[in-house]
C-alpha cells in the first residue's frame, strides 16, 4: 500500500491583491505518497472546507505539465525540489513524514498576488501581444511545403517554442527577470523563415514591453534555465540580445505601430 | 425533424457552392458588428483572430488566466490533413471516408467532407504563423500514421502538437488584441446567454477575480468551450473544463446532441486512490510494441494484487493476451473503443491487476528482447519517464499498468451546417459542438476540427447571418433582457452561496463521476441506465440541500466556481443517461450490452438509429424533448466494423 | 515613426554597458598584472618605478587610463541602477529561497562582490595612485654602471628631487624617480591591509568567474565550440590566475621582503 505521512505546511495566505498576506501553518494529515502535490492541497482544501474555512486558492488546470497554469515556490524552489517538472507533476513521495513545507506564490512586481498562491501573469500576455506573432491573416498563405526548413533549425525553433509560460523563470531569478520567457519567443521566430520579415521590429517591441512591465534585469545566473520545467535554454537569451542589438545598431527598422 | 441546412449538390461541391451563395458583409459594415467568443482554445482563438482580421469587433472570454492555457494545449498526437505529401494514396475523400467510418456512421456527411476539404488549408496557415512542425532532413514536413490509419497524414510537433497549434492561434489572437480589434477577458466565466427576440444577443459573465457580474452585448455568440468529459469527475480533461456555458445556452434553447457519445481512451495511467484528481493519458503509440495481458485466472490476479507474486513470475502459459487472442489480425492495435471495452471486461471478470485490481498490463518485455532497450527507449523514452514519474514503477523492468479513461466527448451542442445552434446568432465550434466525429473520434482529428471551424468555416457562415440581419444597429444594451438574465444569474449565485450543508462540492462531483462511470461508461444497459437516472436525481436533490458553498461572490471563490459547474454537470449527466437509454443500439463509443454481435462486438441498428438525437430543454426538472436529425448517407455504404 | 525606447534606457542596453565596461576592465587587469610582476624583481624597484613613470606620463596610456576610470564609475553606477531596478522587480522576498539549487553563489552575489571591489579600488588608489600623484611617496636615485651593470641606489630627500630624471654621466646612468616600490613595501607592512588585499582578490576571483563569461552572454555571444573556451578563460584565467597573481604581491612583501 501507499505510504502515508503527516506534514506541516507553511502556506502564504492573502485575501486579495490589496491586502497584506502572511504565512499560516496548516497540518496536512494522512497524505499518501502517490498523491501529486496538488492533490495533497486538494485534500487539505477538502478538510478546510469541511471546517468551514476558506480553502487555499492556487492556480492549476491541466495537471499534466503542459498548460503552465500551476506555479508555487515549494521550499524555496519554483515547482518544487525536482528539476524539469511542473508542480502538478511533483509527487508526495519526494517528501517524508513530519517534514515542514513552505509554500509561496511567485514573487515579482510584474506578477501581483491575486489571492493566496495565485498571481496575475497577464504581463506575459502583453509581452506576446507586443510582437510575439507573424503578421499573417487567415487564408492566402503559401503551401506549407513551399519553404523547406532544415530539420536542425526546425527542431531548435520547436525547443524554444515549448515554453509553457508558467513564469518559473521569473520566480527563480533573483532579479525577477523575464528574459528567458521573452527570449524563447523571440528565438522561435528569429530561427524560422516565417519570422524573418519582422524579426528586428519584434525583438525591440517585445523587449520594450518586458521592460515596461517591471521585470528585473538578467544577471546571467542561469537559475531560470535550471528551474524551467521545459528546459528552455539560456542560449535563447544570448540570441535575444543579438537580435536586439543588431536591430538597434545595425538595422534601420524601428518598431512601428501597426494599424 | 431538424433542418441541418446542408446545401444541395454533389458532396465535393457543397462547400464551394455554399460559400458563393452566402451573403457577405461589406468591409465598412463589418466594424459595426460585435462578436462574442467564449473559450479560447483552438476553435475560439482561431475564430476570434480570423473574425477580427475581417474587421469585426471581437470579445473573447476564458476562465484561465491566459487564452494560451485552454486545454487544446494538452493534445499530444497530431493533426490530420489530406495533403498527400507522402504520396501514399491519401485524398480529401479518403480522409472524409475514414472519419465517417471511424465515427461508426453517425456523423453528417457534408460536415465531415468540408472538414477533410479545409484540413489542407489548416497546415498551410499554421506553418505561415511559425508553428514548428516536425520536419524531415530535406526540410519538408514530416508525417506519421496515427490511430491505425493506413496513410501517413498526421502532422505533429513531437508530443506537443496541441500546444504548438494553440500557441499559433494564440499569436494570431494576440496580434488582433494589439490592434484593438479583440478585447480579451481572462478569468471570466460565461454564466448565461442573453436572447432578444429569439436571437442570441449577449452573455452574462462573472469576473472570477472580483465577482463582478457583467453583461456583454454582441450580434453573435460563439461557444468554443470544449467538451464535458469532467462530468465523470476523473478524465484526461483539465480541472477547469466544464459544460456551464454550453449548458446554460442549452437551457436558453440550444439543443444538445448525442450527449451519450463519449470517448474512452485505452492507455491511461490507472487510478491510485480516492484522492485522484485527474487521469493522465499516454500516447496510443505504446500499443505498437506493448502487449496487453492479464493472468488467465482470478487466483493469479489476486496474488498479484496482494504482492504475493511479481508479474514476471507468471508463466507464459498463465497469461491471457486477450486482444491478440480475440482479434488475431489487429491484435493490440484494435480501435480505442474496442481496446477499452476489453480491458473493462477483464477487470469485471476479476482478472485485473495492480493494487486496486482495476488495470491491465501493457508489457514491453518482448519488445525489449526483440528490439533492445535502447530502441525502446528512443521510441517511448519520454512516455516511460512520465509513467515512472507518476507511478514510481520502472516500465523497463515491470509491465506498465493501464486502464481506460474518459478523454473526449463527441456529443455536444447541436449545430447546422453553418455551425449555428437552434438559437439564431448562437454558434458552437470545436469539441463543444457535436458535428463531425459521429459516435467515435479518430486520433488527430480533434485539432483538425477545432481549427477548421475557427479559421475556415465560421468566418463565412457568421457573415451570412449578420448580412441577413438587415440592420447594422448596435445591440441595445439597455434592453430589459440583459437586466432580467443578469438578475437570474445573480439569484442563482446567491442560492448557491446560501447552501451550507455538510458535503463538499467535490464529494458530490466524485459521486456523480462514479455513477456515470459505472452505468454510462464503457458498457451500458437499460437496467443500469435506469438505475443511474434515479441515482442522479437523488444526487441532484442532495446537492441543492446538503452541499456546502463557502465564501462570498466578490472574491476569487473556488468553492462558488465549482458549485456552479457541478450543478450543471449533474443536469447534463441525467441527459446523458436519457440519451444512452434512448439509443438502444451500440455505436462507436456508445456500447449497449443489449446490442452486440455474436462475437461480442458493437452492433449498430441503422434502421432505427441513423439519426442525431438532439434534446431540447423543456423547463427545470422536466424531461427533455427529443428532436431527430435524420442522417443521410449518399456517398458511403454503411458497414459493420470488424477487427477480427 | 519610432516608438521604441532608446537603447541605453532599455534593460538590454544597460546590461550591454555593464558587459562592455566589464570586459574592458578585464583587459586592464591583464596589463596591470603583467606590469606589476616587476615588483617581484629583486632590483630595489628600478624596473617598477620606471614602469610607473611610463604608465603615468605616456599620453596614449593616459587617455586609456581616463577611459579606465570612467569605466569603473560607469560599471558601478549602472550596477547600482540595475540593482535598484532588480530590487523593485521583487518587492516581497521569498521566506525561503534555495538559490544553490539553481545557480552559483558568485552569480547571485555580484553586487556584494562588486561593492567589495569598489572599496578595494578606492583604498588601492588612495594608497598608491593618490600618493604617487601628490608627491606623498619617497624618492630614489639609481646609479647603474652601464659597463658592468652594477646598480646602487639611495633614497633622496624631498629637496633633492625635482622631477623624474634620466641622465648618463661618465658611463653611469642616473635615474631619479618617485619610489612607488618603497611605498608598496611600506604599505604591505600592515597585516590588515595585506589581509584586505587578499580578501579583495578572492572577491575579484568570484566576481570574474561569473562576470567574464556573463559579459559574453550579454553581448549575445553563444557558440557551441567557443563558449566553453570563454568559460575556461573566465574560470582559470580571470578567476584563478589573475587574482592569485595580484594576491601574491602583498603576501610577497609581507612575508618575503
Amino acid at each position: 500500500m501507499a505510504q502515508h505521512m503527516n506534514l506541516t505546511l507553511k502556506v502564504w495566505r492573502q485575501k486579495n491583491d490589496k491586502s497584506k498576506g502572511q504565512f499560516v501553518t496548516i497540518q496536512a494529515k494522512d497524505i499518501a505518497d502517490d498523491m501529486s502535490f496538488l492533490e495533497m492541497l486538494d485534500v487539505v482544501n477538502e478538510d478546510l472546507t469541511r471546517l468551514g474555512e476558506d480553502p487555499i486558492y492556487f492556480d492549476h488546470d491541466c495537471r499534466e505539465g503542459i498548460c503552465g497554469m500551476c506555479s508555487l515556490v515549494i521550499n524555496g524552489r519554483p515547482h518544487g525540489p525536482k528539476y524539469g517538472i511542473t508542480t502538478c507533476q511533483l509527487h508526495m513521495r519526494t517528501f517524508h513524514d513530519g517534514q515542514t513545507i513552505v509554500i509561496e506564490p511567485w514573487r515579482a512586481a510584474a506578477f501581483p498576488v491575486l489571492k493566496d498562491l495565485a498571481t496575475d501573469r497577464t504581463s506575459f500576455d502583453r509581452i506576446q501581444q507586443a510582437g510575439g506573432y507573424v503578421n499573417v491573416n487567415t487564408g492566402g498563405v503559401p503551401d506549407a511545403n513551399t519553404i523547406p526548413i532544415p530539420k536542425r533549425i526546425a527542431d531548435e525553433a520547436f525547443e524554444a517554442a515549448t515554453c509553457i509560460g508558467c513564469g518559473a523563470c521569473v520566480a527563480a531569478c533573483k532579479n525577477a527577470s523575464a528574459m528567458l520567457f521573452v527570449s524563447a519567443k523571440i528565438s522561435q521566430f528569429a530561427l524560422l523563415p516565417q519570422g524573418q520579415t519582422e524579426r528586428y521590429e519584434r525583438a525591440q517591441a517585445m523587449v520594450d514591453q518586458m521592460d515596461a512591465e517591471g521585470f528585473g534585469n538578467c544577471t546571467n545566473t542561469g537559475a531560470c534555465e535550471a528551474e524551467c520545467p521545459k528546459g528552455i535554454k539560456l542560449t535563447n537569451i544570448a540570441r535575444m540580445n543579438r537580435e536586439y542589438f543588431t536591430a538597434k545598431f545595425f538595422r534601420e527598422e524601428d518598431v512601428h505601430t501597426h494599424s | 425533424m431538424l433542418d441541418s441546412k446542408v446545401p444541395a449538390g454533389p458532396l465535393a461541391e457543397k462547400w464551394s457552392k455554399h460559400k458563393f451563395e452566402m451573403k457577405l458583409v461589406n468591409p465598412a459594415n463589418k466594424r459595426k458588428f460585435t462578436i462574442l467568443v467564449v473559450g479560447t482554445g483552438l476553435a475560439g482563438a482561431s475564430a476570434a483572430a480570423s473574425l477580427a482580421e475581417l474587421g469585426y469587433n471581437v470579445k473573447t472570454f476564458c476562465y484561465q488566466d491566459s487564452p494560451r492555457r485552454a486545454h487544446s494545449i494538452a493534445a499530444q498526437g497530431g493533426i490530420n490533413a489530406a495533403k498527400n505529401y507522402q504520396n501514399d494514396g491519401d485524398s480529401v475523400f479518403r480522409l472524409f471516408y475514414d472519419t465517417i467510418k471511424g465515427g461508426d456512421y453517425r456523423a453528417r456527411e457534408a460536415n465531415v467532407y468540408r472538414l477533410a476539404e479545409v484540413s489542407v488549408n489548416i497546415i498551410d496557415q499554421c506553418v505561415a504563423q511559425g508553428v514548428p512542425f516536425a520536419r524531415e532532413y530535406g526540410g519538408l514536413l514530416d508525417n506519421r500514421s496515427f490511430g491505425g490509419a493506413q496513410v501517413s497524414r498526421t502532422f505533429y510537433a513531437r508530443g506537443q502538437t496541441g500546444q504548438q497549434l494553440l500557441l499559433g492561434a494564440y499569436s494570431a489572437l494576440n496580434r488582433q488584441i494589439k490592434k484593438g480589434k479583440v478585447k480579451s477577458y481572462t478569468r471570466h466565466e460565461m454564466l448565461d446567454l442573453v436572447k432578444i427576440d429569439g436571437h442570441a444577443r449577449g452573455i452574462i459573465t462573472r469576473d472570477m477575480i472580483t465577482g463582478k457580474i457583467e453583461s456583454h452585448e454582441g450580434h453573435a455568440v460563439l461557444l468554443c468551450t470544449g467538451g464535458y468529459g469532467n462530468v465523470f469527475f476523473l478524465s484526461t480533461n483539465a480541472m477547469g473544463c466544464n459544460v456551464t456555458a454550453a449548458w446554460r445556452a442549452h437551457k436558453r434553447g440550444a439543443y444538445f446532441a448525442n450527449p451519450c457519445y463519449t470517448q474512452i481512451h485505452p492507455t491511461c495511467i490507472p487510478v491510485t486512490g480516492d484522492h485522484q484528481s485527474k487521469l493522465t493519458l499516454m500516447s496510443e503509440s505504446l500499443r505498437n510494441d506493448g502487449r496487453v495481458w492479464v493472468p488467465k485466472t482470478k487466483e493469479l490476479s489476486e496474488k498479484l494484487r496482494t504482492g504475493a507474486l511479481n508479474p514476471a513470475e507468471i508463466k507464459e502459459e498463465d497469461r491471457d493476451y486477450f486482444l491478440e487472442r480475440k482479434y488475431p489480425s489487429f491484435g493490440n492495435l484494435v480501435p480505442r473503443d474496442v481496446a477499452s471495452r476489453n480491458a473493462k471486461e477483464m477487470v469485471d471478470d476479476g482478472r485485473g491487476v495492480g493494487k486496486s485490481g482495476v488495470a491491465v498490463f501493457l508489457d514491453f518485455a518482448d519488445a525489449i528482447k526483440r528490439l533492445g532497450k535502447d530502441t525502446v527507449e528512443a521510441k517511448y523514452g519520454n512516455l516511460f519517464d512520465m509513467y515512472y514519474q507518476i507511478t514510481d514503477e520502472n516500465p523497463y523492468e515491470q509491465p506498465m499498468r493501464i486502464y481506460p479513461a474518459v478523454h473526449y466527448t463527441m456529443g455536444g451542442v447541436w449545430v447546422d451546417y453553418n455551425l449555428m445552434t437552434t438559437v439564431p446568432g448562437l454558434y458552437a465550434l470545436g469539441e463543444c459542438n457535436f458535428s463531425d466525429h459521429g459516435a467515435n473520434r479518430l486520433g488527430a482529428s480533434a485539432l483538425m476540427q477545432g481549427l477548421s471551424d475557427g479559421y475556415f468555416v465560421i468566418p463565412f457562415t457568421v457573415g451570412d447571418y449578420l448580412a441577413k440581419l438587415g440592420s447594422f444597429a448596435p445591440v441595445d444594451k439597455n434592453h430589459p433582457a440583459f437586466e432580467e438574465t443578469r438578475k437570474e444569474v445573480e439569484d442563482k449565485i446567491n442560492t448557491l452561496l446560501s447552501l451550507k450543508g455538510s458535503k463538499t462540492i467535490d464529494d458530490i462531483h466524485k459521486e456523480l463521476g462514479k455513477i456515470m462511470w459505472e452505468y454510462c461508461g464503457m458498457a451500458r444497459t437499460a437496467e443500469g441506465l435506469t438505475k443511474a437516472k434515479g441515482l442522479i436525481q437523488a444526487l441532484k436533490k442532495e446537492f441543492w440541500t446538503d452541499v456546502k458553498v463557502l465564501g462570498e461572490n466578490d472574491e476569487l471563490n473556488m468553492s462558488l466556481e465549482k458549485a456552479g459547474r457541478v450543478a450543471d454537470f449533474i443536469e447534463l449527466g441525467e441527459l446523458m443517461v436519457d440519451d444512452a437509454l434512448n439509443r438502444s443500439e451500440s455505436c462507436g463509443g456508445h456500447f449497449r450490452l443489449e446490442s452486440q454481435t455474436e462475437e461480442g462486438e458493437a452492433m449498430r441498428d441503422d434502421e432505427n438509429f441513423t439519426y442525431v438525437a438532439a434534446w431540447a430543454f423543456a423547463g427545470e426538472n422536466q424531461p427533455e424533448v427529443l428532436h431527430k436529425e435524420e442522417l443521410v448517407f449518399e456517398n458511403v455504404k454503411l458497414t459493420q466494423r470488424s477487427y477480427k | 515613426m519610432s516608438n521604441s525606447k532608446p537603447v541605453l534606457s532599455s534593460s538590454l542596453g544597460r546590461k550591454l554597458i555593464m558587459s562592455l565596461t566589464g570586459i574592458f576592465l578585464c583587459t586592464f587587469l591583464i596589463v596591470h598584472l603583467i606590469g606589476n610582476l616587476q615588483l617581484f624583481k629583486n632590483d630595489e624597484g628600478y624596473a617598477f618605478n620606471n614602469y610607473a613613470y611610463f604608465m603615468t606620463h605616456f599620453t596614449p596610456i593616459k587617455v586609456v587610463s581616463y577611459l579606465l576610470y570612467a569605466s569603473i564609475v560607469i560599471h558601478a553606477v549602472y550596477a547600482l541602477i540595475l540593482s535598484m531596478q532588480n530590487k523593485a522587480a521583487r518587492p516581497v522576498n521569498y521566506a525561503r529561497y534555495d538559490g544553490n539549487a539553481n545557480s552559483t553563489w558568485s552569480s547571485r552575489n555580484m553586487g556584494i562582490l562588486g561593492t567589495v571591489l569598489l572599496v578595494f579600488i578606492a583604498t588601492h588608489m588612495q594608497n598608491f595612485w593618490w600618493k604617487y600623484h601628490n608627491d606623498q611617496v619617497p624618492y630614489i636615485e639609481y646609479q647603474t654602471d652601464l659597463s658592468t651593470g652594477v646598480r646602487s641606489s639611495r633614497a633622496l630627500e624631498a629637496n633633492e628631487f625635482i622631477d623624474y630624471q634620466v641622465s648618463t654621466d661618465n658611463g653611469v646612468e642616473i635615474v631619479k624617480a618617485r619610489d612607488l616600490y618603497k611605498q608598496v613595501d611600506f604599505a604591505f607592512e600592515n597585516p590588515f591591509l595585506v589581509f584586505f588585499y587578499v580578501l579583495a582578490m578572492a572577491a575579484l576571483s568570484f566576481h570574474l568567474i561569473h562576470g567574464f563569461q556573463s559579459a559574453f552572454q550579454t553581448v549575445g555571444f553563444s557558440h557551441k565550440k567557443y563558449v566553453p573556451i570563454i568559460r575556461f578563460i573566465g574560470v582559470w584565467g580571470f578567476g584563478v590566475l589573475i587574482p592569485i597573481g595580484f594576491a601574491l604581491m602583498p603576501l610577497y612583501f609581507y612575508f618575503v621582503k
